[in-house]
């Protein structure tokens, strides 16, 4: 029995479930660790229950409910036990328990992804409630300390509880903009884990996981959406090439030199079910960031690849969202379609962008757009500069490829 | 829960009347809170330049003169809302003319105290 496994899957809806009933988070949350605890005690006695998810929700209830019992000072003691006392308890080996057990995990999200709350919080929040995840997973996967990620939650739970931040799905008129910032969050975790700020290439893929199944969530609760089925697209296809990512001593291995058959074609395949769905509903900018992903996913080489149809979804994207690192990517697919020309002017044009001029990305993309022209030395430059803002984990990278200018 | 709507703008010249449509605005808005029940009390506050500070120090009141902003927005006045939850409060926040009209409203909940029992 795979407690820590079962904990990651199973306590985001424990959680979820007796927050929105208590409209606090923080007592939650140590209500199901209790539950857990005392799974841990019991289960190797008595054996495992038939429906675990269900025993521990049902178990974390009667624990929040001794808690608050025996709170001392709880201003609001009466009326949070009125609240639990409203849901229907049943038994937990009685035959019903998975219809009782509802699903509030799309209410915590939006609670955790909510605009009051900063972009850190809401992500770190995001993962400990939903994703599972340990405090100290989560402060090492965002290079934090552990007790400045703790402070952050606690502030961050008191917000929800003091400032009254709902446990609910919002309002039509706010659904749209709501949900485009939590697919964001999401899509930040999975990109933390598939690609870590730093440190070595060593994928987190526990935060890839996490985003995953966050975004399935979305993608039943809210199917109506093409964002969520968008955001689902946009992470299979990265996380298919997720055996592809690194070398065996831990050194990125870009698109263009990975190997094709070692790609995830399942995860392909669901990948495209959801693009084709998303493709069905109003376009967002995650479509078109899917789109492009499933054009490389179905190029037998690099070379090979429809840059044509990379550089339309760029158009597209740059229509919806118009940044200069989605400029900077349709630069290179200009490159690679055989417009070195367009691909040069587009580059120039972004260097006094502040987020471009001291990005290594950027000036890896211009060396390969100047290498392009014939301009050897021009591109040798520009590697050079990308190699002045990378870090060593990424200088090696760019050194190989300099290497092989000729 | 009980908000306040703390509402910033530009500082107005002392004694300067707002113009009509912009009145009416705020007299339509308050009713809308009115009705929507939400209202439990409001008021437009007289501009920066009648403040009075007062502390005390030593045992002695000290009164100055200010504090003067020098910010680009000044407290201009405030509500209070009687709303089920933040979100519930940032709705009506945000339909407040102030905020339509570029200024700023800060929300920020009333702290709930068990009430005192009678002796």
């Amino acid at each position: 029995m795979d407690v820590a496994a079962l904990f990651r899957a199973q306590s985001g809806r424990a959680t979820a479930g007796l927050a929105r009933r208590l409209g606090d988070l923080d007592r939650a949350e140590d209500a199901v660790a209790d539950a857990f605890l005392l799974a841990l005690e019991r289960w190797p006695r008595d054996g495992v229950p038939r429906d675990p998810a269900a025993w521990i929700a049902i178990a974390a209830r009667h624990r929040a409910v001794d808690r608050i019992r025996r709170e001392r000072n709880a201003v609001d003691k009466h009326a949070l036990l009125a609240r639990l006392d409203a849901v229907n308890a049943t038994p937990a080996d009685s035959d019903d328990d998975r219809d009782t057990l509802g699903d509030d995990r799309l209410e915590l999200l939006f609670t955790c992804i909510h605009p009051a709350l900063d972009r850190d919080a809401q992500v770190a929040l995001t993962l400990r409630a939903l994703g599972g995840l340990t405090t100290d997973e989560i402060a090492d996967a965002f290079f934090v300390e552990r007790t400045a990620m703790q402070q952050r939650l606690v502030r961050a739970k008191h917000k929800i509880r003091q400032a009254g931040i709902p446990f609910c799905v919002p309002p039509p008129h706010l659904l749209g903009e709501r949900l485009d910032a939590v697919a964001a969050v999401v899509y930040l975790i999975f990109t933390t884990g598939y690609a870590p700020p730093r440190g070595a290439w060593a994928m987190r893929t526990d935060l890839c996981e996490s985003a995953i199944v966050i975004g399935d969530l979305l993608v039943r609760l809210l199917p109506a959406h093409g964002q969520t089925h968008a955001l689902d697209a946009l992470m299979r296809f990265h996380h298919a090439r997720r055996a592809t990512r690194a070398d065996d001593d831990g050194h990125i291995v870009l698109l263009a030199d990975q190997d094709r058959a070692l790609w995830d074609v399942g995860e392909i395949d669901r990948a495209s079910a959801s693009l084709k769905r998303a493709l069905m509903l109003p376009p967002c900018s995650l479509t078109h960031e899917a789109y492009i992903a499933a054009v490389h996913a179905h190029a037998p080489t690099f070379e090979s690849t429809d840059w044509d149809a990379v550089v339309r979804a760029y158009d597209a994207l740059i229509v919806l969202h118009d940044t200069p690192v989605a400029r900077c990517n349709r630069a290179v697919a200009l490159a690679m379609r055989g417009d070195v020309e367009a691909a040069r002017t587009e580059v120039a044009a972004l260097a006094r962008e502040p987020a471009m001029t001291r990005n290594r990305y950027y000036h890896v993309a211009c060396a390969e757009i100047t290498a392009r022209t014939g301009d050897i030395d021009g591109a040798r430059r520009a590697y050079v500069r990308a190699m002045q803002y990378a870090g060593d984990r990424d200088r090696y990278v760019i050194a190989r490829r300099l290497q092989r200018l000729t | 829960m009980t908000y306040m709507a703390l509402i910033y703008g530009p500082p107005m010249p002392p004694n300067m009347a707002l113009p009509p449509e912009a009145h009416q605005a705020w007299l339509d808005y308050t009713q809308a809170t009115k009705d929507a029940g939400v209202f439990v009390d409001g008021n437009q506050l007289a501009d920066p330049t009648t403040a009075t500070t007062v502390t005390v120090r030593d045992g002695r009141r000290v009164v100055s003169d200010g504090p003067f902003a020098e910010t680009k927005e000044v407290l201009g006045g405030y509500y209070l809302f009687a709303c089920a939850n933040l979100d519930e409060a940032l709705e009506w926040a945000a339909k407040c003319p102030a905020a339509q009209m570029g200024g700023k409203v800060e929300v920020r909940p009333v702290v709930e105290r068990p009430v005192a029992v009678e002796r």
